[in-house]
């Protein structure tokens, strides 16, 4: 049980407010969008404005890591990011309602190629230096899989770590590997898998619960 | 120079106090009109005492006292209410009606802007079971969400055992069903399809317990469940229904929004459970329910229900309410 969240955004009156994933899930979630009949272009557009409006919905444009909070304070109703992103901030409040199926990459433990010496390491140096943009999934993962980690969180390119020496392996998602092969790293095991999720406000699916469904079954007609 | 204070916990200066002055007055006469007394409770207890509550909300604070005895800061009014009771009422004959206006304490997680230390304005009637309790809960708290300006606000209505009930009677294992509920007890519809794809059990059968989380809305989402589920969803939902039947008759019906996913937390709640909303704020206004158990627990088994409102954030709903209608007037 935690604390009180004290409130300052007011849930939206007019169209539906739906938070869009800059980044690698925008064209897909743009696409999606389109076909249910959303007008993107002026997203796709060079505007550097952060809020569009597009037919019933009003998108509004951020970091996918900033989408779950939002949601949560029903700054937005709606938010489309991947679950990696929900994974990681598992403490947030707010309903998951649907799988849309794309933006499928893997959240990976990854060390540098050759003979795999992880848990030589382990054994010998007491725990693993892990390096990575998902502190929590990482420590999560450790713990459940009953071994010790020394968790390194990092902002910018996490294959840098091994490489230089800071870590002893990674946990990172993957789409294609291409960077982990780029920079000799390979795969050494799977954690979690992770594709784009629609999630919703508490109030807002309350509230406002045919319009949300309605456009939960329009996306999924859209995305499947 | 300046001093810091704990996360979590702020000052309050006196144009906020009197307007949150203001709310508790309007409330307090609500529920005194409905025959509620105030009680006010110790902010400290013995942390034994408090965990009585079992799977209540956990005291956050602890600390020991000149004895070395283990205190804590109450997490809600609840469990000290129902201490309260079996104490003080042990030969009273029941039923008892208790409001408060109080704070409570919960641990604030880093840089999320919560409070640690909270108002909290409700009431607790002990000794009155379903659905005629529930149905007198539920009209006190409409009056209050009145009294607060907040015309618009609704109360969603669920049963804290019916999703649960409902995989008993499909026959889902114990081992399934303690899964399925934490997915829905945290709002993960996509990993309760997922689990659910994954039974032994008929198609129609998965359809609906995909689908029952989803239902929402007035009283049509009773025939709509009915019709999904037949006899087994019908056992399931006798309750609520009857709840629905009982708040409907005291004039309350269209105040209220019937939510057959609502499950609040894996804690006290035994039957009836209810959330507050408002269209002006995109957080819970408060929650209470139907907690028949836990006076046992304290030594005094008797049927019970109440509900808490945060106060703070009734006040940040009551002018984001008084804005919006100035300017619908200034149009």
């Amino acid at each position: 049980m935690s604390g009180v969240a004290r409130p300052t955004a007011a849930l939206s009156q007019g169209p539906l407010r739906l938070a869009v994933p800059r980044g690698a899930l925008l064209e897909e979630t743009l696409d999606a969008l389109d076909r249910i009949g959303a007008d993107t272009a002026e997203v796709r557009g060079d505007s550097r404005s952060l809020i569009f409006e597009a037919g019933d919905l009003v998108l509004v444009t951020m970091r996918p890591s900033d989408v779950p909070t939002y949601v949560e304070a029903g700054a937005a109703d709606v938010g489309i990011t991947g679950k990696d992103v929900l994974m990681e901030q598992s403490d947030r409040v707010f309903y998951e309602i649907s799988d849309l199926a794309y933006g499928g990459c893997r959240m990976v433990l990854a060390g540098p190629g050759g003979e795999d010496r992880l848990a030589e390491q382990e054994r010998r140096l007491g725990a693993l230096r892990i390096a990575t943009k998902y502190p929590r999934i990482a420590e999560r993962y450790f713990d459940d899989t009953g071994r010790a980690a020394e968790v390194i969180e990092v902002k910018g390119s996490v294959e840098l770590a091994p490489v230089s020496g800071l870590a002893d392996a990674i946990v990172d998602l993957v789409d294609t590997g291409r960077t982990l092969a780029d920079n000799g790293l390979v795969i050494r095991e799977e954690i979690a898998s992770s594709t784009a999720r629609l999630i919703a406000n508490r109030v807002a699916h309350k509230l406002r619960a045919k319009e949300i469904d309605d456009l939960v079954e329009r996306l999924r007609e859209a995305t499947t | 120079m300046t001093h810091p204070i704990p996360p979590g916990t702020r000052d309050v200066l006196p144009d906020e106090m009197r307007e949150l002055r203001m709310l508790q007055a309007r409330l307090a006469e609500v529920f005194e009109g409905f025959g509620y007394g105030e009680v006010a409770t110790p902010t400290v207890e013995y942390d034994e005492v408090l965990a009585r509550a079992a799977a209540g909300a956990p005291a956050a604070y602890r600390f020991f006292d000149e004895r070395g005895a283990l205190l804590a800061l109450r997490s809600d009014l609840t469990a000290p209410i129902a201490r309260l009771v079996a104490n003080r009422f042990a030969s009273s004959e029941p039923p008892f009606r208790f409001f408060y206006n109080a704070r409570a304490y919960r641990a604030v997680r880093p840089q999320r802007g919560q409070a640690g230390e909270f108002f909290q304005a409700g009431i607790e009637l002990v000794g009155s079971p379903a659905p005629e309790g529930t149905a007198e809960v539920l009209e006190v708290l409409s009056a209050a969400l009145d009294a607060a300006g907040l015309r618009r606000a609704v109360i969603g209505l669920g049963d804290a055992a019916l999703y649960r009930q409902l995989l008993e009677e499909l026959g889902v294992g114990e081992d399934d069903r303690a899964r399925l509920l934490a997915l829905l007890a945290s709002h993960d519809h996509v990993g309760l399809d997922m689990e659910v794809s994954g039974l032994a059990l008929s198609d129609s059968e998965k359809r609906l317990l995909m689908r029952v989380p989803m239902l929402r809305g007035g009283p049509e989402v009773l025939d709509e469940a009915r019709e999904l589920g037949g006899e087994a969803m019908a056992r399931a939902l006798e309750r609520l229904s009857g709840t629905y039947e009982a708040a409907a008759e005291r004039g309350i019906g269209d105040r209220l929004s019937l939510d057959l996913g609502l499950l609040r937390d894996l804690g006290y709640y035994t039957g009836a459970i209810l959330e507050v909303y408002d269209p002006a704020l995109g957080h819970v206004l408060g929650g209470g329910g139907r907690y028949d158990e836990l006076m046992g627990r304290f030594g005094r088994p008797l049927p019970a229900v109440g509900f808490a409102l945060f106060l703070e954030r009734l006040h940040i709903a009551q002018a984001e309410e008084e804005r919006i209608a100035e300017e619908e007037v200034g149009r």
